[in-house]
C-alpha cells in the first residue's frame, strides 16, 4: 500500500491509493483529535486520519465501523451517512467491524447516545469527499468539464452523453487526485438512505447461527474459565480449598487473583460442574448490608444536614413559608441488574511483553488502559478485537470482566476465554443505584407554583438529579439537591442514567400537581414551558421549542383528551439530547386496567435509519416499562436475593402493548436516540393508572405495589 | 466420558462428553456450532431454543444423554441457504436489536409454524411468550411470525 499523502485544509481526509488499485479515503472519527491538533495538544507529527472508506475496482465499497454494536444500530447506520453522500449502491456496501486503535478512531465506545450526534458531519464530508474526486477522475477521463458530470447510485455519469462508469473503475485513478479543499452536502431532500427503512448489515449472519458475539468466539487450545467472586457484597476472600473441584474431570487449574477464585478446564460445562465443588471461605470486610436497611436509611438521608446544593433560584424557604398549599410525594427506585441477554465474557491472551483481546465491550480504550496498569506494559502492546455485543445496557461500560480474563491468562500463561453465568452476571456487581426522591411544590392563593423542592438521594448514585432539567428554569423559587451514601454494593451506569428512574418521579409528581391544581396535565406543563420561555429563572438547558413539539405531536397523535373510555397518561422529558413524549392507554376490562397503547413522540433531530430509529423508540419503552413494573434486585446480608430469570423477573411478550411512535421532522442535526425513549415511560404509565383506578404509584417496581395488587399491566386479556 | 452419536441437522455427528452434559454446550464447545446461545441455563430465557423431532426444546436443560437418536435441529440447520419463512421475514421485518436472542426466537416460532401454520395473534404470544429478548423487538418478532405464516407452504 502506498500513501499519496494530501491533506485537505479541513485537515481530516487522508487519500490513499491501494496497492491492488483503488481508493481508500482515511477521515478521523475524531472530534477531540481535531480540537487538540489546535489547540496544539495532539502528539507531535501529523493527525492519524485512519477510519477507512475504501473503494476496490470490483465496485465493493468497504466502510470500517469503529464503535462498539450492541443493538444500537450504529454497524448500520454510520455506514448509510458515508453512503448516502457518496451516492453509493447501498448493496455494493461492506461494513466491518474495526479493531480498537485510539490512534485511528476518538470516542470508540458506546454510551450516552453520543455516537451520532458526534460523528455525523465527518462522516458526511468523508462520503461527499470521496464522490467529488470521482468525479473528478470521471471529468478527467471524459476530458470534460467536473459541472458536467454526476453520479447515479455508484456510476459517474456524463450529463452531456450519458456515458457512464462505475466508482470501481474510476477509484486508481480518483486517488491520484488532491482532496479537495471543501465540499458540498447534500440538501435533506435528496438523501436516498438517510431517513429510509435499511435493514442490519449483520442480519445474515444472526438469523443463520453464524459467531459474532463474544461468547461465540474460539481459539484452539483455548481455555474456558469461571470466575467465583464473593457472595455478599463487603466480604473478601479467606482461603479455599480446591481439593474436590480439580479433580473434576476436563479441570486443569483452580487459581485466585484478589478476591476470586477462578476455575480454569478444558469446557463450559467442566469447568460449571467444578466451580460448585469448590470451598471458599469469606470474611466480613464492610457491613453487610439488607434492602430494608437501605429503606431506613433513605428516610435519614432525605432528613440529612448535609445535602450538596445542586441548583438554587430564588429564595425557596420564603416561598414555601408564604404558600398557601404545599404538595409533597416521594418515589423510590430500587437497584436494577443490567442483564444483556449475553452474560460477560471475554477472550485473553497475556504473553511475555504483551496481550491479546477479545470480546464484547462498550469501552475498548478503558478496557486496555486498565489492562495496561494491571500487567504494567505500555497500552500500545495490547490489541484489542471487537465482538459484536449481545446487549449492553451500560453494564459492558466496565471492564472488570476483562481484567479477570486477563488475570487468568497471566497466572495460567494460556488463552482463556472467561465466561459468566446469568447468575454471575445479576450478582457480580455494578447496578442500577437505588435512589428515592422527595418532591415539594408549593402553591400560592391563585395554584400558581412559586416554589420547588427536588432532595434525591441514593446509593452510590452519584448527584442522583438532573438539577437543570425542565421544569428549572419555570419556577421563581427552586432548589435541587443530593445526598449520596457509599455502599460496598458496586453500581454503574444503566441505560439512561438516573434519568432512567428520576424521569417516571418527576414527570408522576407534575402530574400531581396538575391534578391538584385542576388542570389539564398537557396544559400544565405547557403552561410551564411558556412561563419559561417568556421570563426564565436562571440558566435553561434544554430547548424549550423543542420540547412543547413533542408535548404536541404526542397529544395530537393520542388523540388527548378525547377519549372518553380510555384512562390516557402524560409524559415528557429531555435527556441524552433528544426530546421524547409519551401517552400511555389504560382501559378496564372486568374491573381490571389493562395498559392497551403507549403513543410516542420523539425529537431526535433527523431520522438516520428509520428502521433503527423505531425499533430504540420501541425497545426503550418496552425496557422502561418491563423495569417499572418488574425489575427489582434486593439484598439480604449483602447477597443479591435474586440470581436468574426466574427470580428476575423481566418482560415478556404478553405484556407488551401496542407502541406507536412518530417522529418530529425539523432537520436538526441528530442527537441520538439509544436512550431517550426509555426515561418517559415510567410516568406515563402510572399517570395513566392514576387516572384508571385513582391511585398514585410511587414505587418501583409497580408489581409490588400494595395499589397494583394482582394487576399486570401490559397482559392482553 | 461417554460416546455418543447425535443426529444433528440430517447429519449424523459423534462426540464424546459426560452424559450430564446439557446438549447446548455440546453443541457449542464441542461441535463448534455456536448460533445456539446460552442466555440463563434455566429453561426462563429460550435463547437455547433448538427442534427435538420439531418441537422446541431448551437445550440448556436437556442432557446429551437424553437425545438418543431424536432429531434435533439447530438455527443453522433450519434451512440449507438460510431462506426458511422466518428467516426471511426476520430479515424483511429487521427484527434484530443485539441479536442475541434471535435464533432462539426464530427457532420456536418455527416449532409454531410446523404445527399451526396459521396462529392467531394470541396464539403467536403465548408460543413466544417462553423467549425473553431484553431489547425489547417483542413487536417486530410478532410481526415477523405473521408475516412468515402468510409465506408458509
Ligand atoms: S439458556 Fe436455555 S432457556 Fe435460557
Ligand atoms: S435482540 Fe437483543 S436480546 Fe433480543
Amino acid at each position: 500500500m502506498q500513501t499519496n499523502y494530501t491533506s485537505s485544509r479541513r485537515n481530516f481526509l487522508k487519500l490513499t491509493a491501494a496497492a491492488g488499485g483503488g481508493l481508500m479515503l482515511g477521515f478521523t472519527w475524531s472530534m477531540k483529535a481535531m480540537a487538540d491538533s489546535v489547540d496544539g495538544l495532539a502528539p507531535a507529527g501529523e493527525l492519524t486520519f485512519n477510519s477507512y472508506l475504501a473503494i476496490s475496482p470490483d465496485d465493493i465499497i468497504t466502510i470500517y465501523s469503529p464503535n462498539p454494536e450492541l443493538g444500537q444500530n450504529i454497524k448500520t447506520s454510520f455506514p448509510m451517512i458515508v453512503a448516502d453522500e457518496l451516492d453509493a449502491d447501498w448493496s455494493k456496501v461492506k461494513v466491518v467491524q474495526a479493531a480498537l486503535d485510539t490512534k485511528k478512531y476518538e470516542r470508540q465506545l458506546t454510551g450516552g447516545s453520543g455516537a451520532v450526534p458526534h460523528s455525523w458531519e465527518r462522516l458526511r464530508k468523508a462520503g461527499a469527499t470521496a464522490r467529488q474526486m470521482l468525479m473528478e477522475a470521471g471529468a478527467k477521463r471524459w476530458n470534460t468539464s467536473i459541472d458536467n458530470v454526476t453520479t447515479d447510485n455508484g456510476f459517474v455519469v456524463n450529463k452531456s452523453n450519458g456515458q457512464k462508469l462505475t466508482y470501481g473503475a474510476l477509484a486508481t485513478d480518483a486517488a491520484k487526485g488532491v482532496v479537495p479543499a471543501d465540499v458540498k452536502l447534500k440538501d435533506r431532500k435528496d438523501f436516498k438512505l438517510i431517513g429510509k427503512f435499511v435493514r442490519g448489515v449483520d442480519n445474515k449472519a444472526m438469523i443463520t447461527g453464524k459467531p459474532l458475539f463474544g461468547l461465540d468466539f474460539y481459539r484452539e487450545g483455548m481455555l474456558y474459565a469461571m470466575v467465583v467472586r464473593p457472595e455478599a457484597f463487603g466480604q473478601k476472600l479467606k482461603g479455599f480449598d480446591a481439593t474436590a473441584a480439580k479433580a473434576v474431570p476436563g479441570i486443569i487449574d483452580v487459581v485466585s487473583f484478589k478476591n476470586s477464585v477462578a476455575v480454569v478446564g478444558k469446557s463450559t460445562w467442566q469447568v460449571n460442574k467444578a466451580r460448585k465443588l469448590l470451598k471458599i471461605e469469606y470474611e466480613i470486610e464492610t457491613p453487610l448490608e439488607s434492602t430494608p436497611d437501605h429503606d431506613k436509611l433513605f428516610k435519614d438521608l432525605l432528613e440529612s444536614k448535609d445535602a450538596t446544593a445542586r441548583r438554587k433560584d430564588g429564595d425557596v424557604e420564603a416561598a414555601f413559608k408564604s404558600a398557601a398549599k404545599v404538595i409533597k410525594a416521594e418515589y423510590q427506585c430500587p437497584f436494577l441488574s443490567h442483564s444483556p441477554m449475553e452474560p460477560m465474557n471475554f477472550f485473553a491472551h497475556v504473553k511475555e511483553n504483551s496481550c491479546e483481546l477479545i470480546g464484547p465491550s462498550q469501552t475498548p480504550d478503558m478496557a486496555r488502559q486498565e489492562t495496561a496498569k494491571l500487567l504494567g506494559i505500555p497500552p500500545d502492546n495490547i490489541t484489542l478485537e471487537l465482538t459484536r455485543l449481545g446487549g449492553g445496557f451500560g453494564r459492558r461500560l466496565k471492564a472488570d470482566y476483562v481484567l479477570e480474563a486477563v488475570e487468568v491468562s497471566r497466572l495460567m500463561k494460556a488463552p482463556v476465554k472467561v465466561i459468566w453465568t446469568r447468575e454471575d452476571d445479576m450478582t457480580g456487581g455494578s447496578y442500577r443505584p437505588a435512589v428515592r426522591y422527595r418532591f415539594e411544590a408549593a402553591l400560592d392563593a391563585s395554584n400558581n407554583l412559586t416554589g420547588y423542592r427536588l432532595r434525591g438521594v441514593g446509593i452510590n448514585s452519584g448527584n442522583p438529579t438532573r438539577e437543570d432539567n425542565f421544569p428549572s428554569g419555570a419556577v421563581d423559587n427552586l432548589l435541587i439537591e443530593s445526598v449520596e451514601y457509599k455502599s460496598p454494593i458496586t453500581t454503574g451506569a444503566w441505560r439512561a442514567p438516573i434519568t432512567n428512574f428520576l424521569a417516571f418521579a418527576e414527570q408522576s409528581f407534575l402530574d400531581e400537581v396538575a391534578q391538584i391544581v385542576g388542570m389539564d396535565p398537557v396544559q400544565f406543563r405547557l403552561k410551564l414551558l411558556d412561563r419559561a420561555k417568556q421570563n426564565p429563572v436562571g440558566a435553561i438547558k434544554y430547548d424549550i421549542d423543542r420540547m412543547k413539539a413533542v408535548i404536541q405531536l404526542a397529544a395530537d397523535k393520542a388523540g388527548w383528551g378525547k377519549k372518553p373510555n380510555i384512562a390516557q397518561g402524560f409524559s415528557v422529558y429531555f435527556s441524552h439530547r433528544s426530546y421524547v413524549a409519551q401517552v400511555a392507554e389504560i382501559e378496564m376490562k372486568q374491573n381490571k386496567p389493562v395498559l392497551k397503547k403507549i403513543y410516542a413522540a420523539a425529537d431526535c433531530g433527523v431520522v438516520i435509519n428509520q428502521s433503527g430509529s423505531l425499533q430504540q423508540v420501541k425497545g426503550g419503552i418496552v425496557d422502561g416499562l418491563g423495569h417499572a413494573m418488574f425489575g427489582s434486585l434486593t439484598f439480604k446480608n449483602g447477597v443479591p436475593e435474586q440470581n436468574n430469570f426466574n427470580n428476575y423477573r423481566l418482560i415478556r411478550m404478553k405484556e407488551v402493548p401496542e407502541v406507536e411512535v412518530h417522529f418530529v421532522d425539523n432537520g436538526i442535526d441528530p442527537t441520538g436516540l439509544g436512550e431517550p425513549a426509555l426515561p418517559p415511560t415510567g410516568g406515563a404509565v402510572a399517570n395513566a393508572y392514576y387516572k384508571a383506578t385513582g391511585k398514585r404509584l410511587h414505587d418501583q417496581p409497580f408489581i409490588r405495589q400494595e395499589e397494583m395488587k394482582g394487576v399486570t399491566l401490559g397482559e392482553r386479556m | 466420558m461417554a460416546h455418543y452419536k447425535l443426529q444433528i441437522n440430517g447429519k449424523s455427528v459423534e462426540t464424546d462428553v459426560e452424559p450430564d452434559t446439557p446438549l447446548l454446550w455440546v453443541l457449542r464447545d464441542h461441535l463448534g456450532m455456536v448460533g445456539t446461545k446460552y442466555g440463563c441455563g434455566i429453561g426462563q430465557c429460550g435463547a437455547c431454543t433448538v427442534h427435538f423431532n420439531g418441537n422446541a426444546v431448551k437445550s440448556c436443560s436437556l442432557p446429551v444423554s437424553a437425545v438418543g437418536t431424536n432429531k434435533i435441529t439447530t438455527i443453522e440447520g433450519l434451512s440449507e441457504k438460510g431462506d426458511h419463512p422466518l428467516q426471511l421475514a426476520w430479515d424483511e421485518v429487521d427484527v434484530p436489536q443485539c441479536g442475541y436472542c434471535q435464533a432462539g426466537q426464530i427457532m420456536t416460532a418455527a416449532a409454531l409454524l410446523n404445527k399451526n401454520p396459521r396462529p392467531s395473534g394470541e396464539e403467536i404470544d403465548n408460543a413466544m411468550n417462553g423467549n425473553i429478548c431484553r431489547c425489547g423487538t417483542y413487536h417486530r418478532i410478532h410481526e415477523a411470525v405473521v408475516l412468515a405464516s402468510t409465506k408458509m407452504k
